[in-house]
């Protein structure tokens, strides 16, 4: 294994970490509108997501960071490519970020901040599903390892619908469908009352439709992604995060009908983290398959220097377990059931 | 519009906007550090509600540069994906090491300063200030490296040809701290720094004037002045090692600043224009100023002038020169106003000065003010290169983007940003009239 491979498996890590953590709040705010029926259980809602989420975003940031650094023709590609939709993205997460600090402070905008938060967390959840098949499905790519726009004028729609097909939409409901689950999972840990009452019933559907949609994405990349189905189980890699992602849900489903709430979020978080490793798996050694007529981006053709990949271990040999230790501190501080006096007091 | 200036435009606005918030951030971070300092050492109610209303300033404000941080943080990858594809080897990982070392430092203890005042023990809350303040000290500091290395690279060879032509890493530190990384991030630093010396000053002239939270006022009022005059005086010899590093890395760019034509000792400028018709700069200057400025006191060391760049690597003139003198002159302001602050202070008057404490309500405009001038003279000087000698900028943009897309999120980006904006406005004069909830009796 080179550095490189070491990188591709890093960047993965990173991604996994980002679904990890911030899943549960994008899904508290999917299901923010569904489940916050009084001022109380609204506020409740944010409290449960309102100190971590920021912690939880930089995930992203990071591993964005990590793949332009790592594999920069990866980073510079993906992201022109997928240009609107990217943008569709930062747009939610500005509102998201802006609704999340001011709605308590800002009663008058309260409309704006409730919808910034639900639709700031729903496009994501479905765009990023979205993405993930159509980078598993491979991107028409020139010989410059350039993304091909359109297919044809004009080129705004023309983007829109390629990266709108049948398969990238059933990731896309996937991502969706394991987002509410992960959200609901952390509800049941953090709520108190009706509101931990309700997020239980969600959390009994949305396991059944994620089990479901997930069955159906293995049958669909069978069918419609044959090469990465037959590269996805070519390996143990493969095999292993199939299996990982099929106990997650089982932990779910037991975690849920004993009431065991810390095992159903275990549950979904190792469902998670298993999905982007399958993912990986699929693509593995490409980091972006190619429809043509380019060659697809690889570990080999991608990825940066020896030197800056030594630099940046190091880097991340320092600063992970000081991540880790900070999340340590601060899942600690803010551990258990909200107390429900901070709903009320309006000091969220 | 073409993609090239669309995609400039949109970078321009988009971390312009970031940095009205970022010089916020970390100057109000210096304040609030201060603030728990006092309510740590002296554990008072009245000290206490100090230090509250300034983390909830500061919350406030930091979310909207965390807001306005996540699009730049893909900016590289969606608008200037030639750019990134060139210096992805050594850009991304001040980027990498940014998010790692300092957003998580930040977001993280920022949790704590939001609602962990009745969890955490007072020392645990009091180093929490520290660390978030600390954090995007040090978020600044790569951020810096990475445009540092922009405007000077260091520690790099160029491998490929063509289209996989591109800059690979030989030396970590040398690319790192090059030539214009410590001069680049002391003078921002400077200079974010003093806005929340301003920013401490206007909120306390704000209360004066109206005579209400007095004894807060007045606490705060001196620890304004004491940041502001520090880092005002501080930013001359600042100020001048940045300018000696442009003067010595970056010759068509200083010719640029000081509208200099023709090879010969270079005189330095305190206002003018540049003609660009006829080739002239008219302005009052000090005839061989520049010269001093680098030690050659006997004048005679010549600098390129303006006429030996070919009309193709020198910068836009008009907009750097002007946005360099006045990022300058308005530095001699704020210099006269702070000392007049100080004085008056001192002596005890400053409270029944009216004119002085209705200016100084108005004073953080002109630090804002001088940033985006500052980054302005940087930035548009640097052209026509991307990478000073080494990628032009229009040869840095993303090819799959078209120009119709750009122009559309550009319009959106101000859009929304806007809106953020007044909310964010509404949201903190709401808290500055109401002012800190002091304790029953204190004013
Ligand atoms: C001199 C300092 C400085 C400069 C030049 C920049 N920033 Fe910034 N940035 C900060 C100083 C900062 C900060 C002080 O650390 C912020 C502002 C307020 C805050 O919340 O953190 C921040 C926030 C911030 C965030 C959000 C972090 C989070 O979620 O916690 C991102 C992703 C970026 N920035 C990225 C960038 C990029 C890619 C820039 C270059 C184009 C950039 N910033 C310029
Ligand atoms: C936060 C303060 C900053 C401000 C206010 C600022 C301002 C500007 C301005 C005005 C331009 C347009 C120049 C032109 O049109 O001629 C520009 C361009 C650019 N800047 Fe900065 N800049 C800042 C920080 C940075 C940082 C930290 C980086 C990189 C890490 C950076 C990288 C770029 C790039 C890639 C462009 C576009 C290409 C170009 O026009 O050169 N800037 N910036
Ligand atoms: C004594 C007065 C000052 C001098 C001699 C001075 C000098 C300079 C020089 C030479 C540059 C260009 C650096 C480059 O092109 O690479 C610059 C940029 C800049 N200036 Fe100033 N400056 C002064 C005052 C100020 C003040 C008062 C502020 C704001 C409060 C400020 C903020 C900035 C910023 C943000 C930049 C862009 C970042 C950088 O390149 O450092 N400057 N300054």
């Amino acid at each position: 294994m080179g550095l490189g491979e070491i990188w591709f498996v890093l960047v993965g890590v990173l991604l996994a970490g980002y679904a990890i953590f911030d899943g549960f709040d994008l899904g508290v705010g999917v299901l923010y509108p569904f489940l916050g029926k009084s001022e109380a259980d609204k506020a409740e809602m944010r409290m449960s997501v309102g100190p971590l989420w920021d912690g939880n975003e930089v995930w992203l940031l990071t591993g964005g960071g990590a793949l332009f650094a790592a594999f920069p023709a990866v980073y510079a590609t993906v992201f022109s490519g997928f240009y609107i939709a990217l943008m569709l993205l930062l747009f939610s997460l500005i509102f998201r970020a802006a609704s999340l600090e001011f709605r308590h402070r800002d009663p008058a905008w309260a409309k704006l901040w409730d919808w910034s938060f639900f639709l700031g967390s729903a496009i994501p959840s479905l765009l990023f599903g979205v993405a993930v098949g159509n980078i598993i499905r491979g991107l028409p790519l020139t010989a410059e390892g350039e993304f091909i726009t359109g297919g044809g004028a004009p080129i705004f729609l023309g983007n829109l619908l390629t990266a709108l097909n049948p398969y990238a939409i059933v990731i896309g409901l996937l991502s969706v469908a394991w987002i509410v689950l992960h959200g609901s999972t952390w509800l049941s840990l953090k709520a108190t009352g009706n509101l931990y009452e309700r997020a239980k019933v969600v959390r009994r559907t949305a396991s059944i439709a994620y089990a479901t949609l997930l069955v159906v994405s293995a049958a669909a990349t069978a069918i419609l992604v044959p090469d990465a189905f037959a590269n996805g189980i070519s390996g143990p890699a493969g095999w292993l995060f199939a299996l990982l992602a099929v106990a997650g849900t089982a932990l779910v489903f037991v975690g849920a009908s004993k009431d065991a709430d810390r095992t159903s979020f275990y549950g979904s978080a190792l469902a998670g983290a298993s999905m982007v490793g399958i993912w990986a798996a699929s693509i593995f050694p490409a980091l972006v398959p190619s429809l043509g007529p380019g060659e697809a981006l690889t570990i080999a053709n991608s990825q940066s220097s020896q030197l800056t990949l030594t630099v940046m271990l190091i880097i991340a040999a320092i600063g992970v377990p000081l991540v880790l230790f900070y999340f340590y501190l601060i899942y600690k501080t803010y551990a258990g059931r909200i107390p429900t006096s901070s709903a009320e007091d309006g000091s969220y | 519009m073409d993609v090239v200036v669309l995609s400039k435009v949109q970078f321009a606005v988009t971390v312009g906007y970031h940095f009205l918030f970022v010089p916020l951030s970390i100057g109000l971070g210096l304040v609030l550090v201060l603030a728990e300092r006092r309510f740590y050492k002296s554990g008072s109610a009245e000290d206490k509600a100090a230090s509250d209303f300034w983390i909830k300033l500061f919350t406030a404000t930091f979310a909207v540069g965390v807001a306005t941080g996540i699009a730049m943080e893909f900016a590289f990858g969606t608008n200037w994906a030639t750019y990134s594809r060139f210096v992805g080897d050594i850009f991304g990982a001040p980027l990498a090491a940014e998010g790692l070392f300092a957003f998580f430092l930040e977001s993280t203890f920022l949790a704590v300063l939001l609602f962990g005042r009745s969890r955490v023990s007072k020392k645990f809350y009091y180093t929490s200030t520290w660390l978030v303040w600390g954090g995007s000290m040090l978020s600044a500091l790569w951020i810096i490296i990475a445009n540092s290395w922009m405007q000077t690279p260091a520690g790099y060879k160029i491998v490929g040809e063509g289209l996989t032509r591109k800059a690979e890493l030989t030396n970590f530190f040398a690319a790192g701290f090059n030539p214009s990384t410590l001069p680049r991030y002391a003078h921002t630093i400077d200079a974010v720094l003093m806005v929340g010396g301003f920013v401490a000053i206007a909120l306390a002239a704000y209360y004066l004037r109206r005579g209400v939270h007095t004894g807060f006022a007045r606490k705060t009022m001196t620890t304004g002045i004491a940041i502001a005059t520090v880092t005002t005086v501080l930013m001359l010899p600042i100020g001048h090692w940045q300018a000696v590093n442009v003067v010595t890395n970056q010759p068509s760019k200083v010719a640029a600043f000081e509208g200099h034509w023709n090879d010969g000792p270079m005189s330095l400028g305190l206002i003018g224009y540049i003609d660009e018709a006829s080739g002239k700069t008219v302005s009052l200057a000090i005839p061989g100023g520049v010269n001093l400025l680098v030690g050659d006191f006997a004048g005679t060391k010549s600098f390129p002038g303006l006429n030996s760049f070919a009309p193709a690597d020198r910068p836009p003139l008009q907009i750097t020169y002007q946005t360099y003198h006045l990022m300058i002159l308005l530095w001699g302001v704020m210099l006269v106003l702070v000392l007049a602050a100080w004085l008056l202070n001192k002596r005890g008057k400053l409270q029944g000065s009216k004119r002085l404490l209705g200016l100084l309500v108005w004073s953080p405009i002109l630090p804002m003010l001088s940033i985006q001038l500052g980054w302005a003279a940087a930035e548009v000087g640097r052209q026509p290169w991307i990478v000073w000698g080494e990628l032009r900028t229009i040869d840095a943009i993303s090819k799959a983007v078209p120009a119709g897309e750009i122009l559309t999120t550009l319009v959106l980006f101000v859009l929304f940003y806007t809106v953020i904006y007044i909310a964010w406005g509404r949201i903190v004069i709401g808290m500055i009239k109401k002012g800190p909830a002091l304790p029953e009796g204190v004013e």
